[in-house]
């Protein structure tokens, strides 16, 4: 049942607070060096899907599959050595470290081989988002935006099979968003990473995505190429139907 | 292992051969100064010990545990049951083992609690141990306090100095090793910590227990000096308090300034105590408490910032 290509499968995830389901009968799969985008209205569940995969939630019912192994549940750090790490929305850096002391621990812990030639990788994911001139300073001193590269270089430092990123555009201006996404796009053709990223900004992920899922009250309500998202009726209504009553 | 040039443990070539001289001076301090020297050092060096230990976990981590009173009197205690029994440097070591074994075990109940909550309940816990032992001793033993064998100032000295060397070199590797780059990111942010690998949960409680081996052999060596112990003695809770107060006062997120911080306070406390025995706890607070509110950074921050500014006033004449 496991297809050779698939690299990570979420299966009829359902998970509620509460009483309130917050996840129903979710399935998602994300192939090897495939970037799929995670979009969806506010409260639709996408980060909570996002913390059931990296292991903060356990499921009710469901699980989660890497390379076909069942990883529901796993604690977080063996996790990202099997080769999942993560980004926040809320920027999870280690402020009173350096920007190179933040990608070390990636590259030291996150990775099966830990310590050997570390600080080369650490190095390395540092200058593919553009950041090497920053290795010494202070994270608290770097903008929101070089925090974001710093995240994403710590977790490409630990040499993962896929990342997760949850909303990294959160809170940039156009810009760095710009710089953002050649950063994602660089990623993926270097390291030949598989990506699930989850967004608010739509058009961003229209245009970089290979397909994207959309998720409403706790259901994927679509999951297509793009172009076959942008036209579907439920996703509009989910999305636009919003908007107009709200105009 | 790939060394981290973090800025604050400078890997300065000076640091060995100025602590090589320093061991070797204090090494000398007993042939050349008096009796009182001797003892004032000792106390100096057992402030040392519980401070750095105290500051190698809670330091990076920001869990604040008020438990070294626990582990220092576990200490204590092994010293006056074990004391007879075997010969002191092995009793030292006893000491050690057993509150690491104390520490590895709260460690496994608490420190899945955060900030406030882990604090107020490693208090609690060094107080349910004194008032444990006082039940034991009263109920069980039927007397408060016990004996310890004596041993002179002068192998307490050096037995001190040896746990003293052990405890810096230990801390200023830990420091530079991929376990204090662990210790940091866990005290930054844990999940982050948690999710780039780190088996956070194992590194909390090995380096928390390793501190409390610290504390306990340093406990066990003090016994022998003090002679008649019991349960407030023992389990004081000023030795939870102290190292926080001297590690803040010295700056926490330097060995030196735990060092100078523990050393000052130490001999300040000596000597008020000596100068001015009614005003003593009085002028101390006062100290502490100006510190506390002028020197955010300790004695260490104030170095570092007359030294920012001599360099900003010297590249302006330029």
């Amino acid at each position: 049942m496991s297809h050779s290509d698939t690299l990570l499968r979420v299966d009829k995830i359902s998970i509620s607070f509460g009483g309130l389901a917050v996840l129903t009968d979710v399935n998602l799969k994300v192939d090897e060096g495939e970037l799929v985008g995670l979009i969806g209205p506010n409260g639709a569940g996408k980060s909570t899907l996002f913390n059931v995969i990296s292991s903060i939630y356990k499921p009710d019912t469901g699980d989660v599959f890497l390379k076909g192994k069942k990883i529901t549940g796993i604690a977080p750090h063996k996790l990202c050595r099997m080769g999942i790490s993560r980004t926040y929305q809320l920027v999870k850096t280690f402020n009173k470290m350096t920007a190179l002391e933040n990608v070390m621990v990636g590259a030291i812990y996150g990775h099966k081989h830990g310590g050997s030639d570390a600080k080369t990788r650490a190095i390395d994911a540092m200058s593919l988002v553009g950041i090497e001139d920053k290795q010494n300073i202070l994270v608290s001193h770097l903008t929101l935006s070089d925090r974001r590269l710093v995240e994403v270089a710590r977790s490409l430092a630990s040499s993962p099979l896929v990342t997760l990123l949850d909303e990294p555009m959160a809170g940039l201006n156009v810009s760095e968003i710009k710089t953002l996404l050649t950063v994602i796009k660089r990623a993926r053709e270097e390291r030949k990473i598989s990506i699930l990223w989850v967004e608010h900004k739509v058009d961003a992920i229209f245009r970089t995505c290979d397909r994207v899922a959309v998720l409403n009250y706790g259901a994927k309500i679509a999951d297509g190429k793009p172009e076959e998202i942008a036209k579907d009726s439920k996703v509009i209504e989910a999305y636009l139907g919003e908007s107009l009553t709200r105009n | 292992m790939n060394s981290l040039s973090t800025g604050k443990y400078l890997p300065n070539p000076r640091i060995p051969v100025l602590f090589s001289a320093a061991v070797l001076a204090a090494a000398l301090l007993p042939l050349i100064m008096d009796p009182f020297t001797t003892i004032s050092a000792t106390n100096v060096f057992i402030y040392i010990v519980i401070t750095l230990s105290w500051a190698l976990f809670s330091g990076p981590t920001q869990y604040i545990s008020i438990a070294t009173a626990a582990f220092f009197g576990i200490g204590i205690y092994t010293s006056a049951l074990a004391g007879e029994l075997m010969p002191f440097p092995l009793v030292v070591c006893l000491g050690g083992v057993v509150s690491f074994v104390l520490a590895l075990l709260v460690g496994l109940s608490t420190l899945r609690l955060k900030g406030m909550y882990f604090t107020i309940f490693t208090f609690g816990l060094s107080e349910l141990i004194r008032h444990f032992v006082l039940w034991w001793e009263v109920v069980m033993t039927g007397t408060v306090g016990r004996w310890v064998v004596s041993v002179d100032p002068i192998p307490v000295y050096y037995t001190m100095l040896v746990i003293l060397v052990v405890t810096i070199s230990f801390c200023f590797f830990i420091g530079r090793s991929r376990y204090g780059l662990a210790l940091r990111s866990i005290g930054q942010s844990e999940e982050a910590a948690d999710h780039m690998g780190i088996n956070i949960t194992a590194v909390k409680i090995n380096v928390f227990a390793i501190t409390a081996f610290f504390a306990g052999a340093t406990g066990s060596t003090m016994a022998t000096r003090w002679t008649y112990i019991d349960p407030s003695i023992a389990f004081n809770p000023l030795f939870s308090f102290m190292p926080v107060l001297m590690a803040i006062f010295g700056g926490i997120g330097s060995i030196t300034g735990q060092i100078i911080g523990a050393a000052v306070l130490t001999l300040l406390a000596d000597l008020l105590l000596t100068e001015f025995p009614y005003y003593y706890m009085l002028i101390y607070g006062i100290i502490l408490v100006v510190v506390i509110l002028f020197l955010p950074g300790g004695i260490v921050g104030l170095w570092d910032s007359m030294k920012k500014r001599r360099r900003t006033e010297t590249n302006e004449n330029t």
